[in-house]
């Protein structure tokens, strides 16, 4: 049971990555693609029917990782006190703005709502990458099998740097390029004119700087990190999600090349999937990594609930998790296509 | 550490009672956006869909505001009460989980359908997503109110050798009756806020005499939808959860009633100040028997009071929830009245002409607020000491390694954060009531930006 649910865990929070993931990379781009009223508002039109039930993803792979591995979620949340508060206030005015912006016509408004929502969406993919490096790279668990960390402290990675130090930053960096480029692509499909052609571009040179980041990234997660590349390689299920990885990229270069956003949307939305879960899949069974001592780690075994549990949550989740997926295939359906503003 | 904990309950109960502003009205809303819709769907009538999208604005922003407050709630879980979730979450972490898969996606997807899709999807999609709204914003209710339920009155657990709980019936978690009664007592207040603030804006139109038809509309379903639910708050749901309590939480009951000692023909205190360290309420206004009565059915039943309880088993602040308690049931049995007395004009035809009672209706808007936040004052104070009754006490939940420093800053920033949002809430709601659903603007809701509310008309 414990395997099944480390994948199911791992698996809708990289959903929630790639969903939310293009949202937050259009909120990136907002402001620099999106130059008149009207394009700002095709922006929002093009994520306000999915970005709410995109976040679902994140609060719904949260209750299934408090469910099956409560120990792993009261450790990690509190170890992460401040920077998930921080979060959370940044995911609140983002969505406010989102939401607010249509509700009056005034350009000051407007513009208010609009920098919120660029600002907001950049900070939150920046944590998300640093909230995965500080995963990958672990967290100073200690004996009493809790940790508390500073938001930053040595700004070179060691033994006492906080939640940011030069590693985690570089994976945030890379998070926020990956999904700016993940985010143009999905702006680039959902309309046409200038719009889609600066979105276009501006998703070819995110993946460009992306790409050369990632050898630099891959780098750091074995320095701070040096047992992962040797558990990694001894794994099957590792070595065929990295030739996934491979597939999903060569299809994202030929939508960025060939100029077609679907194709390239296709390919990130693949790449970011199989990516992250090619890290679940070498972590595995560690859901928090000790930095102090390997033997600290908490693992999947010891922060599972009961065999009856897992099997009682695995049940219904058999019944929700395709409901949740036959939601999504149904909006998407009816939202598909170019943007078309009613005015 | 005692200063962390209080600053974890602070933290926690301020970032809760706020949120809970917004879904007590928004699930009693999508409860009477539906009846709007299918008059509208039924009779083709147009009033009826103006109506629908009138209050489908206020929704529309009252459900953002429930969404971004609700996300920090399940991260306090963890961020907060550590040791708590480490305990809890074999048997809670189940339906936490239930409410984002089987709540949540239902509710996100026809958010965006039915704030959006009006005109794009036709009008019979438009009445499926209305219902699929409620009725997945009924069901998150649920499982929220059955986790409560178990930290209330736990049941179909076990404690496994690690001293963790675990979950032993499924079944029996879910479908505790602690949590069917507290479910249909908190749907129905849900039900009493939205028909007070439907009945409360007709009547400022009726007062200002704008709007006519429309006034007419919100003030007939307002008053009927009121009256009905207020009644239902004291009979049988408020009367069931009392009965309950009695059986299941004695010590709760006696502390909100103030009621010290034990005894048959235990009186009903209706006003007076409870004086904790002497061990008796002062100028008390009471109704003798009457509390024997109520929880047993007969006057000579005895009730247990505090005295036959430890006292480390006592609610830690009686009196804020003998305070809470009473400005409940208060306000119920006045809401009762209130209404009462303005159907009755109603069926006379008398309503609209009766100028006092429409200023009554129309500040009375604040007073279901009041109450259902007192509700769930009484219960999560009354729950005290214990984080899980019985199992586990409040100071023994929280986070060892997050300290009050940390928690006080965060706090300070949820109050400036909030304090700014209800700003923003009062602003953009009045202006929609001010604007109105039957004026001719026509023009300004199609030039609005697709954030939410402008594709709806």
């Amino acid at each position: 049971m414990e395997p099944l649910w480390f994948a199911i865990v791992a698996g809708m929070l990289a959903v929630y990555v790639v969903l939310d993931g293009f949202d937050f990379g259009a909120g990136f781009l907002h402001l620099i693609v999106a130059r008149t009223e009207g394009e700002r508002r095709t922006v929002l039109a093009a994520i306000g029917p999915v970005w709410d039930g995109n976040e679902v993803w994140l609060l719904a792979g949260g209750g299934a990782l408090f469910m099956a591995f409560p120990a792993a979620y009261a450790v990690g949340f509190s170890g992460f006190y401040l920077p998930l508060m921080l979060l959370l206030w940044v995911l609140i005015l983002r969505g406010l703005s989102i939401e607010l912006r249509g509700h009056v016509t005034d350009p000051l408004w407007a513009a208010f709502w609009d920098a919120t929502f660029a600002v907001g969406s950049t900070l939150i993919a920046i944590v998300l990458g640093a909230a995965l490096g500080n995963v990958l790279r672990g967290v100073p668990l200690d004996a009493t099998g809790t940790f508390h960390m500073p938001l930053f402290d040595t700004f070179w990675p060691s033994a006492h740097s906080g939640v940011l130090d030069a590693y985690t930053v570089l994976v945030g960096v890379f998070t926020l390029l990956a999904l700016a480029g993940h985010g143009g692509l999905y702006l680039a499909m959902k309309s046409e004119g200038p719009l889609h052609d600066r979105s276009l571009r501006a998703a070819r040179l995110s993946w460009i700087v992306a790409g050369v980041l990632f050898p630099l990234v891959t780098w750091g997660t074995a320095r701070v990190s040096p047992e992962l590349p040797g558990a990694a390689a001894q794994r099957p299920l590792v070595w065929i999600l990295a030739a996934l990885v491979a597939a999903s990229a060569a299809a994202l270069v030929v939508g960025l090349v060939r100029g077609r956003p679907e194709l390239g949307f296709i390919g990130s939305a693949g790449t970011l999937f199989t990516l992250l879960g090619t890290a679940a899949a070498a972590r595995w069974p560690v859901l928090l990594r000790s930095s102090v001592s390997p033997s600290l780690s908490l693992d999947a075994f010891q922060a599972a609930t009961t065999q009856h549990g897992l099997r009682v949550a695995l049940t219904w989740s058999l019944v929700g998790l395709p409901l949740a997926c036959a939601y999504f295939v149904f909006l998407a359906r009816l939202f598909r296509g170019k943007v078309r503003l009613e005015t | 550490m005692s200063d962390a904990l209080f600053w974890h309950r602070l933290h926690f109960g301020f970032t809760v009672t706020y949120h809970y502003l917004f879904p007590q009205l928004t699930m009693g809303l999508a409860f009477l956006i539906v009846l709007f819709k299918w008059k509208a769907f039924r009779t083709g009538s147009t009033f009826h869909d103006e109506a629908a999208r009138f209050w489908a604005r206020i929704f529309g922003i009252s459900f953002a505001m429930g969404v971004v407050t609700g996300i920090p709630l399940e991260f306090q879980f963890g961020t907060n009460w550590s040791r708590f979730s480490h305990f809890a979450g074999g048997v809670i972490g189940q339906t936490l989980a239930m409410e984002g898969m089987f709540a949540f996606f239902l509710e996100s997807t026809f958010l965006g359908l039915f704030l959006y899709g009006e005109k794009r999807f036709g009008p019979r999609m438009h009445l499926a997503s209305a219902v699929a709204l409620w009725v997945g914003s009924w069901l998150s209710g649920y499982f929220i109110i059955a986790t409560n339920a178990f930290m209330q009155s736990p049941v179909g657990h076990g404690i496994g050798p690690d001293g963790r709980l675990q979950l032993e019936s499924f079944w029996a978690f879910v479908l505790n009756p602690w949590a069917i009664w507290q479910y249909l007592h908190n749907m129905t207040a849900s039900v009493v806020t939205a028909s007070f603030v439907v009945a409360s804006v007709g009547a400022y139109w009726s007062l200002s005499g704008r709007q006519r038809e429309h006034a007419t509309l919100a003030l007939r379903t307002g008053v009927i939808a009121g009256l009905i639910a207020s009644c239902l708050m004291v009979f049988p749901t408020g009367d069931r959860h009392g009965k309950l309590l009695a059986e299941k939480q004695p010590a709760t009951l006696a502390a909100m009633e103030g009621l010290f000692e034990s005894k048959p023909d235990a009186e009903l205190a209706i006003i007076g100040q409870p004086d904790v360290m002497h061990r008796r309420l002062e100028n008390p206004v009471v109704v003798p028997g009457m509390l024997s009565f109520l929880v047993y059915g007969s006057f000579g039943s005895t009730v247990t009071g505090l005295d036959r309880i430890p006292q480390d088993r006592w609610p830690d602040n009686i009196e804020l929830l003998y305070y809470s308690y009473h400005v409940m049931a208060g306000l119920g049995t006045l809401f009762i009245a209130l209404m009462a007395l303005a159907a009755f004009l109603l069926w006379r035809g008398r309503l609209e002409r009766t100028r006092p009672m429409l200023w009554a209706l129309m500040l009375a808007m604040p007073f279901p607020y009041i109450a259902t936040t007192a509700g769930w004052m009484t219960a999560e104070l009354g729950r005290q000491p214990w984080l899980v009754y019985g199992l586990m006490r409040t100071s023994e939940g929280t986070s060892p390694r997050v300290s009050a420093g940390n928690t006080l800053f965060t706090l300070l920033g949820f109050s400036g954060l909030y304090l700014v949002m209800g700003i923003l809430f009062l602003y953009l709601v009045g202006r929609e009531i001010a604007h109105g659903p039957g004026t001719p603007d026509h023009q300004t809701r199609t030039t609005r930006t697709p954030g939410l509310a402008g594709e709806v008309g």
